[in-house]
């Protein structure tokens, strides 16, 4: 929470230079995919005025590209354009498309038809008759197309962040997975007020009387290539390797912060998120990612971690926390779910998360499978001596842990099971055990030290190189603050990493983070 | 001056225009005079091609229309419409500078005309800066008309000019314009289905129905002599009235000896109609008017009674 004492000002002022960058970015992206939608939509809705029977079809097909989410626009765009400015700008201008298309449409065919025939009967050719008579007395309506265009594009455009396209969403979503007010608000405010003067602007030109529309129809273009060229220039450079961090990742210390600090690792980075991370590094448009050391798509993608030799990311060993009185409650407890304890490194773990995430298998049958093999597997007692309430959050590991958990429970005790899984977050899980909606759920050390108990930074520096000075810190900690035992960690440790594809990393003899930090100090 | 042969129009399998023949001579005006959808206002705009024909043969000043590029055509055929067609975007200057700038004129030309037109058409030149929406619908229909006699076409053609305008302000601007000698000089293909605005301001009326001409012939022809009975009924409502517009003090010169040479004044022109006499009697409350009959340039006498005699006497023999 140190963050949030420091006042939205100090924030913005302390981070202008990336503000100034994200805006800039941000009306880059607008403006850019403006002036393509522009540039196509104008002929098209010209061309479908004149040829009424393709109205139909065409709008038709925009209003089908406006209704997909924007999100998976984004998506479907990484396997055709990869990541980064090309696939956003594309996303961008499909959604801009059909306000200016049905704009154009609609103020060309509402244009008086008395004053088009005398225009005709006066000698007017075709092209005199769009350029002098349709298209000026159109042009309130399409600029107020134009103006519903810029207006969804600036929202949409936060959206670019999640694929390495830069924008004001890097705060945004950064601020949103650190919970950091003040980060969300440098990005949001300046996004809303962006929307907000271009829209009061265009709206003043589309006001305008006939004669003074005619500037600004010159001025209009001009200033949007003006405004879409500024993000092109600070994207010239480019170095050796290219990493794509999540926003949360940028803004933590254990994260991009500490990396620059304690490695003095200097590389070109975009944002994104981690949706996508993994398999845009697969496809080579990512060589470094900050991603999960247990997530299963690192073995998906064939994805190798770096050694953090310098121990900057603190551990993330998961174990049990148990309700005190819970423990009481059900004597056989604690035993039973330490009987899992040292059953599962990283790599097991990895390959366990693959087969739900990648292989769609079900939780529970991975779950089963595993315990099965480690000879651990007993068939249920059926047992009627009260229930225990298991929680987990809301992604496949913490389901599959649930799901060993039960069946432990089951075979191994008279207590029946109650799962309660897909909690959402770690507030979520939290609030429902100190609430007594469940009994336990399995937590991380590293998320129990920042996310709850949040301590300030010199103790968090003084133990988080270390992985039994992490579990006895939050055991001590979540003992007094809140009666919860944190029980035997399970072994894994799903931490943050930097990963590399293999294949590179193997090739450019890379095997820890100062090995890259050498690679990319080397001409 | 404007000779059309056996043309037709199919929209569809209906035709709009059936096998029409006419022709105008040069500086006649011929009122295309019929009932929406008779076809009229489609054989106006065969005539600039506007529409299409689908058969026959259309010829303005001996050329053939549809041998002409259709946009050089129409820069030289004035074309003036129902609700004036001004652009709303352009100020009256410059909607009176279109055609002109067509033809690529050069501006002090251009204002040259403008001027010339506006002080002919009875409008300040203080209206140049206006745009149309800042004029009432008189004066627009004024620089309609304005915009049409620019470039001085030898050829205008009018849809339903006056037909946006109240009745009062319609007939005003129709008798202005029918003074003005721009007006004089021109070939006309006027449509309209107004009865009243065809008597007044046609030399020939072509009345149609369904596509097919059902007579053409001056006014008094198709009052006094109509080809059947749809002619006859189709006038039949305003008879009275239309006789009295369709008959000229000339139609009654030889005939009645109740005029006799006095030269006075007040006088009208022996090409007045019975109608615009009576009423310029009423209005002044005369006992007696002159005539004056340019072709000859001789002088007679008349009251109003007399007037209504011989016009009485007219109307019986015929």
């Amino acid at each position: 929470m140190n963050n949030q004492q420091q006042s939205l000002w100090q924030f913005m002022r302390q981070e202008h230079e990336k503000l100034l960058q994200q805006t800039i970015e941000h009306l880059g992206l607008t403006f850019t995919s403006l002036l393509l939608a522009i540039l196509i939509g104008l002929p098209l809705g010209i061309w479908i005025a004149r040829k009424k029977q393709f109205a139909g079809s065409v709008l038709g097909f925009a209003g089908v590209l406006q209704t997909i989410p924007s999100i998976a626009l984004l998506g479907f765009m990484i396997p055709l354009l990869g990541i980064g400015p090309k696939p956003a700008i594309v996303a961008l201008f499909l959604y801009a498309l059909l306000p200016i298309i049905r704009n154009t449409f609609t103020g060309i065919s509402e244009v008086n038809a008395t004053v088009k025939e005398a225009a005709r009967g006066m000698g007017m050719s075709s092209w005199q008759i769009l350029f002098k008579v349709e298209l000026p007395l159109a042009m309130p309506v399409l600029l107020a197309g134009i103006r519903t265009a810029t207006v969804i594009n600036v929202g949409v455009a936060t959206l670019a962040a999640f694929i390495a396209a830069g924008g004001l969403g890097e705060f945004i979503f950064g601020g949103i997975s650190l919970n950091n007010t003040n980060m969300i608000l440098a990005g949001a405010i300046p996004a809303a007020l962006l929307a907000i003067i271009l829209d009061f602007l265009l709206s003043r030109i589309q006001n305008l009387s006939f004669k003074k529309i005619k500037v600004f129809l010159w001025l209009l273009p001009v200033a949007m290539l003006l405004l879409s060229s500024f993000y092109f220039i600070p994207n010239l450079g480019k170095g050796k390797l290219l990493a794509g961090f999540t926003p949360e990742f940028m803004g933590r210390r254990d994260g991009d912060l500490g990396l620059r600090e304690i490695y003095g690792l200097k590389i070109k980075t975009v944002v994104i998120s981690d949706a996508v991370m993994y398999k845009a590094a697969f496809e080579k448009h990512l060589d470094v990612i900050s991603g999960y050391s247990t997530d299963g798509r690192l073995k998906a993608f064939d994805l190798t971690i770096l050694e953090d030799n310098k121990h900057i990311f603190p551990p993330y060993y998961c174990a049990p926390v148990v309700r005190k009185d819970a423990l009481q409650k059900f004597p056989e407890l604690e035993k039973t779910l330490n009987l899992l304890s040292g059953t599962i490194n990283d790599s097991i773990m990895t390959d366990l998360n693959y087969k739900v995430d990648y292989l769609k298998q079900s939780p529970e049958k991975v779950a089963h499978d595993f315990l099965v093999k480690q000879q651990l597997f007993r068939p249920s007692r059926n047992g009627k001596n009260g229930t225990v309430r298991i929680g987990s959050k809301i992604f496949g590991e913490q389901y599959i842990l649930a799901a060993m958990y039960a069946d432990l429970i089951q075979g191994y005790t008279n207590y029946a099971v109650a799962t309660k899984t897909g909690l959402g977050g770690t507030k979520i899980c939290f609030d429902a055990l100190t609430n007594n909606q469940i009994d336990f759920y399995p937590e991380y050390t590293g998320t129990g030290l920042l996310v709850i108990l949040q301590p300030p930074q010199k103790t968090t520096d003084s133990i988080s190189g270390s992985k039994p000075k992490v579990y006895n810190f939050v055991k001590k900690m979540f003992e007094q603050q809140y009666a919860l035992e944190w029980l035997k960690p399970i072994g894994f440790n799903n931490a943050y990493a930097l990963m590399m594809r293999s294949k590179q990393a193997r090739g450019l003899h890379i095997k820890t983070i100062s090995d890259l930090k050498k690679y990319l100090q080397k001409e | 001056m404007i000779v059309a042969e056996h043309l037709r129009k199919d929209f569809g399998k209906t035709a709009a225009v059936d096998d029409i023949s006419f022709e105008v001579k040069e500086g006649e005006t011929l009122v295309l005079l019929g009932t929406s959808g008779c076809g009229k206002t489609t054989t106006l705009k065969m005539i600039n091609r506007l529409t299409e024909p689908s058969g026959g043969r259309i010829s303005v000043n001996g050329k053939d229309v549809l041998e002409q590029n259709p946009d050089e055509l129409r820069r030289g055929i004035g074309y003036v419409l129902q609700n004036n067609g001004l652009f709303p975007h352009y100020s009256v200057a410059e909607n009176m500078a279109i055609v002109p700038k067509l033809l690529k004129w050069d501006q002090q030309k251009i204002s040259q005309r403008t001027k010339t037109l506006l002080e002919k058409l009875h409008l300040p030149e203080k209206y140049l800066a206006l745009y149309p929406n800042e004029l009432s619908g008189g004066q627009q229909q004024r620089v309609g008309l304005a915009r049409a006699l620019m470039a001085d076409p030898p050829v205008l053609l009018m849809d339903e000019a006056f037909g946006a305008l109240d009745p009062i302000t319609r007939s005003a601007i129709r008798k202005e314009f029918k003074q003005l000698d721009e007006f004089k000089r021109k070939t006309i293909v006027m449509v309209t289905h107004d009865v009243q605005e065809a008597f007044e301001m046609a030399d020939r009326i072509c009345l149609m129905d369904a596509g097919k001409i059902k007579q053409i012939g001056t006014p008094a022809e198709l009052l006094f002599n109509p080809a059947d009975a749809f002619v006859a009924s189709f006038l039949d409502d305003q008879r009275f009235q239309l006789e009295l517009k369709a008959v000229s003090l000339n139609d009654l010169w030889e005939r009645h000896a109740s005029f006799t040479g006095i030269k006075s004044v007040p006088f009208v022109s022996s090409e007045s109609s019975v109608w615009e006499t009576v009423s310029i009697i009423q209005k002044n409350n005369l006992k007696q008017i002159s005539i004056h009959q340019p072709k000859t340039d001789s002088w007679k006498q008349t009251s109003l009674k007399e007037l209504m005699d011989a016009f009485f006497t007219l109307q019986k023999s015929a």
